[in-house]
């Protein structure tokens, strides 16, 4: 059974404040290579995270992880959210608990509109809540409404999903999709790649205007550019499947500064 | 080759001699010569076999293992048909029952007068040599038994003559029915359509079966298409599980006419169309899609043939097929550029799904170029459902059984939105969408 607290969510807030994701030794791997090698990570409600690392570090395999891609197999230690283990879910019910992974390569679906493809997703997820499907209209106002807060051409909703689009295109897409959803926990992976310095910043603006008290974002990203305009609560450095180093947002200007060989060092040092 | 094959074969050749016998002075008329000479081509060629380059993957030993009866009486209604239709739309809509017209379940509502829409049956009798000139003109070269069959046995149908400049403002729906609810039925419609200049119609053929018992349809349609007409003809197959086609549909084309052709099979034990398109024309452009979605042990071949005989002419294909469970396809796609018929633009591509292990695609483009100043591509892709895809719908909420079934609607929706008779395509839609929540 599931129970829903409709109208005392505030009320309940200050228990959620606790921890909303809580990642605990986390291992997998993909093709009978260990990827990740005993990760942990605990998230509260409103913080942004961010998951800065070399190439190669297991940075998107993380994020792919959380999501439920399934070619990567998980070998160990496990990933509570809002109090369940979510290692056991499907992509699709992790989706609907509150859980958005932002694509870094978002993929082009000739044939459906994303405006289709939007609709189906929202009563799918209401479905799966035991809410009622929302109709015709209050979906396309909704949608309008989302549209704008996060800068999306309306014209864009009626084309085949991401086909054709631009670099910039796709990636506002992947917001305005997080706008519609409504995630807990959006997770950008690389968001940043591919984007000049304009449509990174009409991103980061919309990833900005959904930030709440309630709602938390993991930021995995190469480069601190990104970190400009989403300012994280929490850096992170992933290093060969481990997060090696974790501080304030400052770190990630140390990172830009010196680069990650001195993290390596570090690392290696302690063997 | 088996007693029974022979059985068939014999058992054909004397009902059309005890036909024949019966005649009177209708024997030596025009019509019945051809079907004569359809007989004797019929008796030389035999039944293919799969060895015959035309058949190789396509085995008819099944479809002729048995007996049909091709006289069925039927006393099917409206009721029955009911839940065989196609949703209504203002057409002039023609039921054809075990092959014969059935006037009133029909409904022609084109103003009677100088465009002729009925049964070939009807319009034999109004005017038998008008009918008999057109009659085998196009397939008169085909060197194929089923086609040859068809003429031998050809008795109904529907005759479209349409005159030049003129149009047909409603579409033409014809519907075959199989009534095999109690036993073996064959039948073997023979359409003739022949738009004049300029002239406009859009037409589709629907073949449904009513019962489990055989059905074995062997269809041919003769379409001539003159200077500057449009013609838009479709081609929906959603028979039982106990269902045989054969069909052929022989196209001609003059100067600057445009042609469209979709062929659908939704549903038959075992199918194969020949779509052949003679663009004996300058500046013609004909495009043919093609959608087959057979599971179980279901076979599906499409044959097509774009003859380009004239220069500066076009064609266009493109067949997609999704194969589910153990079922097979073929796809054989011909384009012939002749001598004189440079400038030519022919595109061909055939992509298919795969959904099991156990389902196979056989496709075979053939490109036969006697002309140097052409463009030409063909390409084919076989494969499963993008994965990634899958992965991206599913981690926004959409279940796997919901993403897969937008994906491959998604798949379908470039053939199926080619086909512009409003009912036909809803109707489409609908089944197609059924057909895929049903797994």
């Amino acid at each position: 059974m599931r129970i829903t607290f409709a109208g005392n969510y505030h009320e309940l807030s200050f228990k959620y404040k606790s921890v909303m994701l809580s990642i605990n030794d986390l291992r997998a791997s993909i093709e009978g290579k260990e990827i990740l090698k005993g990760i942990n990570l605990e998230v509260k409600p409103g913080e942004v995270h961010a998951i800065m690392g070399p190439n190669g570090s297991g940075k998107s395999t993380l994020a792919s992880v959380l999501a439920g891609r399934e070619e990567y197999e998980v070998t160990g230690g496990n990933v509570v959210f809002d109090g369940k283990d979510i290692l056991e879910m499907a992509p699709e019910e992790r989706a609907a608990e509150g859980i958005f992974l932002a694509f870094q390569y978002p993929v082009e679906i000739p044939g459906v509109t994303t405006i289709n493809f939007l609709k189906t997703a929202v009563n799918e997820i209401r479905k799966y809540k035991g809410e009622a499907p929302l109709d015709a209209a209050q979906f396309l106002k909704m949608v309008r409404e989302k549209a704008k807060l996060v800068s999306m051409n309306d014209s864009l909703l009626k084309r085949a999903l991401n086909e054709g689009f631009s670099g910039g295109e796709k990636k506002r897409n992947e917001v305005f999709q997080m706008a519609v959803l409504e995630p807990k926990l959006a997770i950008l992976d690389e968001t940043d790649s591919g984007l000049d310095i304009d449509a990174l910043r009409i991103v980061a603006e919309g990833v900005n205007s959904l930030r709440s008290p309630e709602r938390s974002t993991i930021v995995v990203t190469h480069y601190q550019r990104l970190l400009d305009y989403i300012v994280p609560d929490y850096v992170h450095v992933l290093y060969k499947g481990r997060i090696v180093k974790s501080g304030p947002k400052e770190l990630a200007l140390e990172l830009e500064e010196k680069g990650y060989d001195w993290i390596k060092a570090e690392v290696e040092a302690v063997g | 080759m088996s007693n029974e094959t022979i059985d068939l074969k014999t058992r054909l050749i004397t009902d059309f001699h005890a036909r024949e016998a019966v005649m009177n002075g209708e024997a030596s008329s025009e019509f019945h010569q051809k079907k004569r000479a359809g007989l004797a081509l019929f008796e030389q060629l035999g039944f293919p076999s799969i060895k015959h380059e035309e058949w190789k993957y396509s085995n008819v030993r099944d479809l002729i293992s048995v007996s049909y009866d091709f006289n069925a009486e039927s006393s099917i209604g409206l009721t029955e048909l009911e839940d065989l239709k196609v949703p209504e739309q203002e057409a002039n809509i023609l039921y054809f029952v075990n092959g014969r017209y059935n006037a009133e379940l029909s409904a022609i509502i084109s103003p009677v007068g100088q465009i002729t829409i009925s049964s070939l049956a009807d319009a034999y009798k109004n005017d038998p040599a008008k009918v008999a000139s057109f009659f085998n003109e196009l397939t008169k070269d085909a060197n194929d038994a089923f086609t040859a069959l068809n003429t031998a046995f050809a008795q109904d149908g529907v005759f479209v003559h349409i005159p030049d400049n003129q149009s047909v403002e409603h579409p033409i729906i014809l519907r075959f029915v199989s009534d095999a609810r109690e036993k073996n039925v064959g039948s073997q419609p023979r359409n003739i359509i022949s738009v004049g200049k300029n002239a406009h119609v859009k037409l589709a053929e629907a073949f449904r079966t009513l019962g489990d018992q055989r059905s074995f349809t062997n269809a041919v349609t003769e379409i001539q298409v003159a200077e500057e007409a449009n013609v838009q003809y479709y081609k929906v197959q959603n028979e039982s599980e106990n269902a045989y086609h054969i069909g052929t549909t022989q196209v001609r084309m003059l100067d600057r006419s445009h042609f469209y052709a979709g062929t659908v099979t939704l549903n038959g034990k075992f199918t194969r169309n020949n779509l052949n398109i003679v663009l004996d024309g300058e500046h013609c452009d004909a495009h043919m899609y093609g959608l087959y979605f057979p599971d179980g042990s279901q076979h599906v071949d499409n044959h097509t043939v774009a003859d380009h005989q004239k220069p500066n002419s076009e064609s266009n294909e493109l067949y997609k097929g999704i194969l589910r469970d153990k079922s097979k396809g073929v796809f054989n796609g011909k384009i012939f550029v002749r001598p004189d018929a440079q400038k030519t633009n022919a595109f061909q591509s055939c992509k298919n799904i795969v959904l099991s292990p156990d389902a196979t695609m056989n496709t075979k483009p053939q490109l036969e170029i006697f002309a140097d100043d052409v463009k030409c591509s063909h390409g084919t892709t076989t494969g499963q459902i993008d994965e990634e895809a899958l992965f991206y719908m599913r981690s926004r909420g959409i279940s796997q059984p919901e993403a897969m079934s937008l994906l491959m609607f998604a798949f379908c929706a470039d053939v199926v939105s080619q086909i512009k008779i409003d009912s036909v395509r809803e109707y489409l839609e609908n089944v197609i969408t059924q057909k895929l929540a049903s797994k």
